[in-house]
């Protein structure tokens, strides 16, 4: 293996593609060529780094100089620079929001949004090319396969995953250890091992990430869990959206095989196993496990009564055990370190750390990974850098559409499986969207039940039925026609749905719904009865008004209006007439006195 | 015409390769949707046909998921991200302006053929929120009065 005196990391996550970081990395390769460096300088494409909102991003070691927002034309001063004259850039090193530091001489690990993160599942995420095997090898890589197959037993092996405490990551929290000995325990002349790579919440995206930025980590995880329940085929159901994972899934599938890590007689034990990959083709409910097995036969993704379940018979009718990809990118860890280290991460009955992708209304956009337990305020302060633009909290929405909006009292709430369920929301895969005063929480109950009808795959009456009508109900109350009446007839929907939907999307289809009413019924009040908006979003609920005080008559508004609704001389007060205004917000946004507000 | 001859044949060649595999339906319908662009009735019964399945168990796949398409779409695709960091952001007010400056409501394609206007799940890109893709083409941190700024640059593009 070559050495290089310096590298240069460029991440090639979704987030900073979408910036572009493949110009970058090109303008890198070419410049540091025609310095003469490309003996000494080495330029890698990883993974995901997590500090999506400072995308593009590139690290350069051995420094650890973290550069964030980084333009195309600004690599040939980071190269004649730093990597030529060993002086950093001081001006595109990362700024951290919450105390405006900007240190070139601080590393990775002492920034605040890495600093209370604990990372497992990510821990080759931005630091290792995943196209690469050779680079996953050097990183204890295919070791824990090795371990289990030629030193452990199927039950011991079995009997750790168990032990670690360790439960499924894609939401249900179920304990994975013991799905894999009720698939063990079914006999059956073939049987499979399936990854859920159908990562469908809204505004969750860390299985994209490992995938992207770890893609051996999943694979080496089934070739375990192969080996543990006796299978010798494995499935990937992966998102069609998400092309980057697909394409590194492709190549880290033909590289394994090549070093005969995957294919015939891995280890020379005896143990065969090979994975396929199936696109799906957006339909939410194909994260569903029944459902997404009805999709790997081809079949319309529909989810099926349990029992039986799919350890008994699963896909092709055959005994299966899916689990998704964040669980497995716990796996490996797990065989190498053991249970008790694992276990000694976390809460009572959650074990180990969690990723949650940080979104919305936060300064620090991104992935961040802790261990469980860690309070929510740790999450969106410390770590996400708290609120933008001096605006207020007002709630946390986790568990993506089957969750639901946890208030500001609540952000002391240490984040496990039990605890958020006991708030009245839910893990979900990990999304975490944060909200500010200035969104209407009963139109984010409408925004998820939106999606929940949308998605909806219509084979039970409660989730096809239910949610729609509950969904006209809300669309009333934003639109201003809602009744005395309707937050307990949401409520009664809601329960019905709950009890007696078929499967997980329609059960927890109500959570948005219900927890926004426990934590926020004064809002669903004041659009009911006052037939107005606290946080100004309705626009049916919302007039625009001119501050007499305030307005000097320049008459900008007036000429922005697309309506014509507004009339004054100029230099004297306007005023709008409400009944011609569209509540487009031109005005307000034009006015350069601030005299223009929505009530 | 030659090239649409030349289409049938690379699906017939698909389904001979794909066939006998468990489950495949689905992937059959993937690559003739990446050959035709979409997966009009046509397509549909060649692929049941070849398949040995019902041409309804065909129709039932192809609409039940939203990637399949059973017409083209315009020249190009644009996708306004509703996931839920995008919403909170804003993506609603975005989508509604591309309908009024394209004069065409959601999920349709625009008069001249050019804009097929799409809202769409979560892209993933939540750091970039709110964002929309315009064929492989990402936009991010977008506000309303930058849409007509970028359809401009397609128009002129087709003009040139």
């Amino acid at each position: 293996m070559d050495i290089y005196r310096a590298h240069v990391l460029c991440c090639g996550g979704t987030g900073c593609s979408s910036s572009g970081s493949a110009q970058l990395i090109e303008r890198f390769e070419e410049k540091i060529k025609e310095n003469g460096l490309d003996k000494e300088v080495k330029v890698i494409r990883t993974g995901c780094f997590g500090l999506c909102e400072a995308g593009p991003v590139v690290i350069v070691y051995p420094e650890g100089t973290f550069y964030s927002r980084v333009k195309v034309d600004d690599v040939d001063e980071i190269v004649t620079e730093h990597l030529l004259k060993g002086r950093k850039v001081q001006h595109l090193v990362y700024s951290d929001h919450a105390t405006h530091e900007q240190n070139a001489n601080k590393g990775l690990a002492e920034i605040n949004f890495y600093k209370h993160q604990h990372r497992i599942a990510l821990r080759n995420c931005g630091v290792i090319d995943p196209e690469n095997i050779d680079e996953y090898l050097a990183f204890d890589g295919y070791k824990a396969l090795e371990k289990a197959l030629t030193s452990m037993t199927r039950e011991q092996v079995i009997d750790e995953i168990l032990k670690s405490g360790l439960r499924g990551r894609g939401g249900g929290g179920f304990p994975t250890g013991l799905k894999w000995k009720f698939a063990a325990a079914s006999v059956a002349d073939q049987k499979y091992v399936a990854c859920n790579a159908d990562e469908g919440d809204p505004g969750a995206f860390m299985d994209r990430s490992v995938l992207e930025g770890d893609p051996h980590a999943v694979l080496e995880a089934m070739a375990i869990a192969g080996y543990a329940i006796g299978a010798s085929e494995g499935y990937i159901y992966v998102r069609a959206e998400y092309p980057i994972a697909v394409k590194r899934l492709e190549i880290a599938i033909g590289q394994a095989r090549e070093y005969g890590l995957l294919g015939k007689n891995i280890f020379e034990t005896g143990f065969d196993f090979d994975i396929k990959i199936r696109l799906g083709a957006g339909a939410f409910v194909c994260g569903e496990e029944t459902a997404l097995m009805r999709s790997i036969e081809g079949k319309r993704g529909e989810p099926t009564p349990r029992p039986p379940f799919p350890a008994v018979k699963g896909l092709f009718a055959k005994p299966t055990m899916l689990n998704n990809v964040e669980t497995y990118a716990n796996v490996a860890q797990i065989i190498l370190h053991g249970a008790d280290w694992f276990a000694a991460m976390g809460t009572e009955k959650s074990k180990g750390t969690k990723v949650f992708a940080l979104g919305g209304k936060i300064n620090n956009t991104g992935l961040v990974e802790v261990p469980m337990g860690t309070p929510l305020r740790t999450i969106i302060y410390d770590i996400g850098g708290g609120i933008p633009n001096g605006k207020k909290f007002k709630a946390v929405q986790t568990g993506g559409p089957s969750g639901g909006c946890l208030p500001a009292e609540l952000l002391d709430t240490p984040v496990d499986y039990d605890n958020l369920i006991a708030a009245g929301s839910m893990m979900g895969s990990g999304g975490m969207i944060v909200m500010d005063e200035d969104n209407c929480m009963v139109d984010i109950a409408r925004f998820f039940l939106d999606f929940t009808v949308d998605e909806s795959c219509g084979k039970c009456a409660p989730c096809r039925i239910g949610t729609r009508r509950m969904l006209e109900i809300l669309e009333r109350i934003v639109n201003g026609k809602g009744e005395e009446g309707d937050i307990e007839k949401l409520e009664n929907l809601a329960k019905t749905i709950k009890a007696t939907a078929l499967c997980g999307l329609g059960q927890t289809a109500p959570n948005p719904v219900l927890s926004t009413i426990k934590f926020f019924r004064h809002e669903y009040e004041a659009h009911i009865r006052d037939k107005k908006c606290p946080a100004h979003h309705c626009q049916a609920l919302l007039n625009y008004v001119i501050d007499p005080e305030k307005c000097r008559g320049c008459t900008a508004c007036a000429r922005v209006c697309p309506g014509g609704a507004i009339s004054g001389e100029v230099k004297k007060p306007h005023s709008i007439d409400p009944s011609k205004c569209l509540k487009c917000g031109a005005c307000m946004e034009k006015c350069r006195f601030g005299a223009i507000s929505k009530v | 015409m030659p090239d649409m001859k030349d289409k049938y044949e690379q699906l017939n060649q698909v389904i001979a390769e794909l066939k006998d595999q468990p489950g495949a339906l689905m992937p059959v319908l993937q690559r003739a949707q990446g050959i035709f662009g979409c997966v009009p009735m046509d397509v549909q019964k060649i692929i049941a046909e070849g398949l040995g399945v019902t041409l309804s168990e065909v129709y039932g796949v192809a609409t039940f998921y939203s990637q399949f398409r059973l017409e083209p779409n315009g020249k190009y695709t644009i996708s306004v991200c509703l996931g839920t960091a995008c919403y909170v952001k804003g993506s609603q007010k975005v989508l509604d302006r591309l309908s009024e400056e394209l004069q065409t409501p959601v999920g349709k394609t625009s008069p001249d053929g050019l804009f097929t206007l799409n809202a769409t799940r979560c892209l993933g890109a939540c750091g970039l929120a709110p964002v929309m893709t315009i064929n492989d083409e990402v936009y991010g941190r977008l506000v309303p009065d930058d849409i007509p700024g970028i359809l401009a640059k397609y128009r002129e593009k087709e003009q040139a």
